[in-house]
């Protein structure tokens, strides 16, 4: 049986301050790695369903994403299906 | 009657043994308390500890946040009881939404571990009712994720309503937004402060004993009530 995957990403809104992607974006020039204007570093999560991934499933997985996974005082999150292979 | 004071300790809670030797040392019983239990053996006051709760994974505090004993504690806080949330302890009061705002990764990245000068803003609540407003206090400070950060509007009903309780002075070591090191909520019950004032109550082991203010000031706000 093909196993239902949703993804929550996680990032921090864009006026918060990211210092762990300005270090990465630092260093990138330094490794030969030119160009990249700007770094910022997120958080994905894989979860795997039981069972169908229908309305009801995804409504709940946002509920966990806004009350557990991320703390949207600070970070935005987007909920997506992956298609399984 | 001895005032009675929890502290709840966390799987990984490190500053929980601190902050009970506070608790006694200002002359109240500490009482422990356990992240499992939804009961708060009849305390008249909670801290929360610091130290790095469930691994910090996820986020600080954030795991913590939905503890058994966290329910219990956020219903009484509501209702008024003092509550003392000290650097991860800060945290999960961030993340119950008791406080407002969140604590991210220090601006520099790195672990600072430091004699810290603070400015009390605020001698109005549980927590700070035996300092004068602007004295000046030195405590240790030791955090990775202890920038305070929050919207502006957020911060300027902070500053208008008096809820910052005390500033960084001399050195802002983590980047926090308007050099805040602790806050309180409105009714002023609730407090979150990154430093370790439970680290500051004994001249043999801290930098000064300026911290102790922070644990006879829910006393007597205890025994006034």
């Amino acid at each position: 049986m093909p196993v239902a995957r949703v993804v929550v990403d996680v990032m921090l809104k864009p006026e918060i301050l990211d210092p762990q992607g300005q270090a990465v974006q630092r260093a990138l020039p330094r490794l030969g790695f030119d160009g990249i204007a700007d770094v910022r570093q997120g958080k994905r999560f894989e979860l795997e369903l039981e069972g169908p991934v229908d309305d009801a499933a995804l409504a709940r997985i946002r509920e966990a994403a806004e009350t557990f996974l991320a703390n949207t005082v600070i970070e935005d999150f987007t909920v997506r299906v992956e298609e399984s292979q | 009657m001895t005032t009675r004071v929890g502290v709840v300790t966390f799987p990984g809670s490190l500053d929980d043994r601190d902050a009970q030797r506070a608790v006694r040392l200002a002359g109240a019983e500490p009482v422990a308390l356990w992240h499992r239990d939804k009961d708060l053996h009849q305390v008249d006051a909670v801290v929360l500890p610091g130290g790095f709760s469930y691994g910090d994974y996820l986020r600080c505090g954030a795991i913590s946040r939905f503890s058994p004993v966290m329910d219990t504690i956020i219903e009484q806080a509501k209702l008024g009881m003092p509550v003392l949330g000290i650097c991860n302890g800060f945290q999960v009061l961030c993340e119950s939404h008791l406080l407002p705002g969140a604590l991210t990764r220090n601006d520099s990245l790195h672990f600072i571990c430091r004699d810290q000068k603070l400015r009390i803003e605020n001698a109005g609540t549980a927590w700070t009712r035996d300092y004068s407003a602007g004295q000046e206090i030195v405590v240790p400070l030791k955090n990775g994720e202890g920038r305070f950060v929050a919207d502006e509007h957020v911060l300027d009903e902070l500053e208008a309503e008096g809820r910052v309780v005390a500033r960084y002075l001399d050195l802002n070591p983590n980047g926090s937004y308007r050099d805040i090191a602790g806050i309180t909520n409105a009714a002023g019950n609730v407090v979150g402060l990154m430093p370790h004032p439970e680290h500051a109550v004994e001249p043999l082991t801290g930098p000064t004993t300026e911290g102790l203010g922070f644990f006879t000031s829910v006393l007597k706000q205890l025994v006034n009530a």
